[in-house]
């Protein structure tokens, strides 16, 4: 399943919801303001360095850049896309859930 | 593969309106079909036409009419959503005795039926919103 995040992690707890339920081996997706979480630094890094593990993190792109996020400040294993990659990786799995 | 997309949030107000946008055009480029673009809730704000951003920032009720008509895309607004925030058309107009309609152009108003239609036929269903 791929799971959506478009919520700051410092704002709601949209992120600690989808990491509670989503299921080993999902795809999650960092969107709009859910990129910060991508970065090092932050008091969530190490939640999401555990989570990697368990699943394939992904940061939209073009998000990222509005925000000022380099991609060299991004938590080993976070991936970078674009919006065609998103359609992707809604094409390839067989749900998508946003967890707004 | 078909996609269905779900817009919860209206124009300049989240980003929402945006990534919907950016998502439903990167599908349609890669070939994908996108059964319906179903505005939802404050959604139905990107249909009309009377939004007049400045000419040096994006207008995103026309960057919608125009991929729609690229595209021969669905877009439908809810229609109890939209009487509640004044998106009208020719129909509701009378209907409801208003002075003006204001539905951009490739938007059609219609109801909540067409959005179960969107998640039946759609292979995914897309939701953007807050």
């Amino acid at each position: 399943m791929l799971h959506t995040v478009n919520k700051s992690p410092f704002e709601k707890s949209s992120l600690d919801t989808c990491l509670r339920l989503a299921k080993p081996g999902s795809d999650i997706l960092l969107i709009e303001d859910g990129v910060y979480a991508a970065a090092v630094g932050t008091a969530v890094e190490q939640k999401i360095r555990e989570a990697v593990s368990d699943h394939t993190f992904y940061a939209l792109g073009p998000d990222l850049k509005a925000r000022g996020i380099e991609e060299a400040r991004l938590i080993d294993g976070v991936k970078v896309v674009g919006y065609g990659e998103f359609v992707d990786l809604a094409a390839g799995n067989e749900r998508v859930q946003a967890w707004l | 593969m078909k996609f269905g997309i779900l817009v919860n949030e209206g124009p300049y107000q989240h980003q929402a309106a945006d990534t919907a946008y950016h998502f439903t055009k990167a599908a349609l480029e890669r070939g994908h079909e996108v059964v319906r673009v179903f505005f939802y809730h404050d959604g139905v704000n990107n249909g009309t036409r009377l939004t007049t951003p400045p000419q040096d920032e994006r207008n995103i009720v026309n960057r919608w009419s125009e991929l729609a008509k690229q595209y021969d895309l669905d877009m439908v607004v809810c229609v109890a959503a939209a009487q509640r925030r004044g998106i009208v058309d020719e129909e509701e107009k009378k209907r409801q005795g208003k002075d003006a309609d204001n539905l951009a152009e490739g938007f059609n108003i219609s109801g909540l039926g067409q959005l179960i239609d969107a998640g039946i036929k759609a292979d995914r269903l897309v939701e953007f919103g807050d």
